[in-house]
């Protein structure tokens, strides 16, 4: 059994049916397949759970989290629903978008970084919430956008 | 206003109460012995004596839930909270998670004892990665303790308790659809009845319960159904962590008695507007709920009173627009959620969302005519009551109620838009005519 289908099976076991086990698998292979779920992804979990890669494919499209299409190396997510709207959200993801170069949904030409505009992320009492890779940041406003993506070049591995 | 004693962030800000000898140290996990000594019924019948109504959204009497859970099931039966929390506002369950996640877990146990229950999953989105990494390491540190796991505290009980990750769709935190998500499909509500109660995950009778709503039954075991029911008023009884949020200055959670008046959240507690500001409309309880308006400050914040003006309490967060903000874009942003969110099984919700954007967009765009508000108030009536759940309602009526209370500034948007676009046409013709001359030449 593979490395991949022996963790399932044990994630597999907490649950009364092992198709239960279907979106930690789609996360783990996600995690394993540089943040996205290429084709042989779903081949791989469905094979550890006895179901099909279209049904697995099928599953992950209906959520957010789960990506169908490469993503940068970090993911930077901006909530811009309506009380970090109220704040000032709009301002922040324009500043990511003028100062990364991409609008809300591409990546740098560099593969470093995807922008997202999402969804509440249930952080509205200090907006706006900016996640990467799903770390909160709090109270953000459009002059700390700079500063933030310093920071991010900068903790990558070959900048 | 008497000092509040909280329930739920009790001691939250003065201990760390993530680890279980601290927990341990404010009285926690104090009432499983107790509760040990009960019988099954006796815990329902203290829940249902105390009230408590449920926090998600629905304010469903608890321990009537807990006593639907049939006795002699021949299938597995389940506890599942609801963890989802991901109505625009709601921030309650993040915190209450990140900071006492142990009183979650008592609760549960409080709960698996009284309905009969041996498993036991936690369905929280997946957005809140720091959240379910708290709840496994106090899932591990309760289970070193014997709390969980097979023969709790030398008992006959046995619970197992799973933490399952969402993976971003609003909808599963609707019960049904969390429940098909927890079956490993995608996440679509079913058809009620049946309830969830006599038939939920995998077919086995299933107690579904929010957070916060679990995290009152240690308090209730401890202290009884008559201190809890003393607090609040009328069939609200008991505290509620409220999150204050949009245009306040100290917006976060608090934990309220129910019945306080709603000023004395915004205001006292949250800070009301920026200074030399108004409060345009509120939303009372998430973005689903229908908005009010300053006059009803002063109704007691409490299940009763929302509804009989016209709204509802909802999940407990308050929106607070306030006089600087234009609606279009608000409401034009609320029905692009729920757009998003909207599963597709219904037309009306399916539709009714998608003709909801583009109806805004018109209007703010300058092509819509006031026509098109009468149509909008149309669509939002097609789509209230006519789905499988509340998802569509859930946009028809703020929007609805936006346009109810506002219509002139709707009217005065469609105005201006239209007026700005023709501007902005001639402009361009105008160019286009200079540039034809120019490119004439001189004759
Ligand atoms: C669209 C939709 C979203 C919901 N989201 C949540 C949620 O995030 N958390 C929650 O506890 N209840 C949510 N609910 C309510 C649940 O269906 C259910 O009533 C609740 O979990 C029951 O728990 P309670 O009785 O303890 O409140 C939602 C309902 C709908 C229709
Ligand atoms: S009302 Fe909307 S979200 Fe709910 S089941 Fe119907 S289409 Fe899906
Ligand atoms: S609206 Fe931004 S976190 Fe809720």
């Amino acid at each position: 059994m593979s490395e991949f289908a022996e963790a399932v099976r044990k994630i597999a076991a907490q649950y009364p049916d092992t198709r239960s086990a279907i979106m930690p698998a789609i996360r783990l292979a996600q995690e394993q397949h540089a943040g996205w779920l290429p084709p042989d992804a779903f081949e791989q979990v469905g094979d550890a759970l006895g179901l099909t890669p279209a049904y697995c494919e099928a599953v992950a499209s209906f959520y957010d989290m789960y990506h169908l299409q490469p993503v940068g190396r970090q993911l930077v997510e901006v909530c811009t629903n309506i009380c970090c709207g109220l704040e000032g959200a709009q301002g922040v993801l324009e500043a990511f978008e003028q100062e990364l170069g991409v609008r809300a949904g591409e990546t740098t030409e560099d593969g470093a970084i995807t922008l997202r505009a999402v969804e509440c992320l249930g952080g509205c009492g200090w907006p706006t919430i900016v996640a990467v890779d799903n770390r909160y940041r709090q109270n953000v406003r459009a002059e700390d956008v700079t500063g933030i993506i310093g920071e991010l070049r900068g903790a990558e591995p070959h900048a | 206003m008497p000092e509040l004693q909280p329930i739920v962030l009790a001691s939250a800000d003065d201990h760390d109460l993530t680890k279980l000898e601290q927990f341990r140290a404010v009285g926690g996990y104090a009432q499983l012995e107790r509760a040990r000594q009960l019988e099954p019924q006796a815990i329902i019948d203290e829940l249902n004596a105390s009230s408590l109504r449920g926090r998600g959204g629905a304010f469903f009497a608890m321990g009537r839930k807990a006593s639907f859970i049939p006795k002699d099931s021949d299938k597995p039966v389940y506890l599942c909270v609801n963890a989802d929390e991901s109505e625009p506002g709601t921030f309650k369950d993040r915190e209450l998670m990140q900071k006492n996640p142990h009183l979650l877990i008592e609760g549960m146990i409080i709960a698996a004892w009284a309905a009969g229950i041996n498993r036991s999953f936690i369905y929280i989105r997946g957005e809140y990665q720091h959240q379910a990494d708290i709840l496994e390491a106090a899932l591990a540190e309760a289970r070193g303790e014997g709390y969980i796991g097979e023969r709790i505290l030398g008992s006959e009980h046995t619970l197992d308790m799973v933490v399952h990750r969402g993976a971003g769709a609003y909808i599963c935190g609707e019960e049904t659809a969390l429940l098909d998500s927890l079956e490993g499909k995608r996440g679509n509500p079913r058809l009620k009845p049946p309830f969830p109660a006599l038939q939920g995950l995998y077919k086995g009778p299933t107690l579904i319960n929010n957070v916060e709503t679990l995290c009152n039954a240690p308090a209730i075991i401890e202290n009884g159904a008559d201190w809890f029911a003393a607090m609040g008023e009328g069939n609200s009884t008991g505290t509620k962590v409220v999150s204050v949020s949009g245009n306040v200055q100290r917006p976060g959670n608090y934990e309220i008695e129910l019945g306080i008046p709603a000023r004395e959240i915004i205001y006292g507690l949250a800070g009301g507007p920026p200074e030399g500001h108004k409060i345009k409309c509120w939303f009372p309880g998430g973005s689903s709920a229908p908005v009010l308006l300053e006059e009803h400050l002063d109704l007691p914040y409490t299940f009763e009173a929302m509804a009989e003006a016209g709204s509802m309490l909802g999940s407990g967060a308050i929106i607070v627009v306030d006089d600087s903000q234009p609606l279009v874009p608000l409401a034009l942003r609320l029905a692009e959620f729920y757009r998003h969110e909207s599963c597709g099984k219904c037309v009306p919700c399916r539709e009714g969302t998608n003709w909801t954007v583009k109806s805004l967009e018109r209007i703010d765009n300058g092509d819509a005519t006031p026509m098109d508000l009468e149509i909008m108030a149309q669509v939002q009536q097609n789509i209230i009551g006519n789905c499988l759940c509340v998802l569509g309602d859930s946009m028809a009526m703020p929007v609805g109620s936006m346009i109810e209370h506002f219509r002139d500034e709707f009217e005065q948007h469609i105005e201006q838009a239209r007026a700005a676009r023709d501007r902005e046409e001639i402009a361009v013709r105008a160019g286009a005519e200079l540039a034809s001359v120019a490119e004439a030449g001189p004759a």
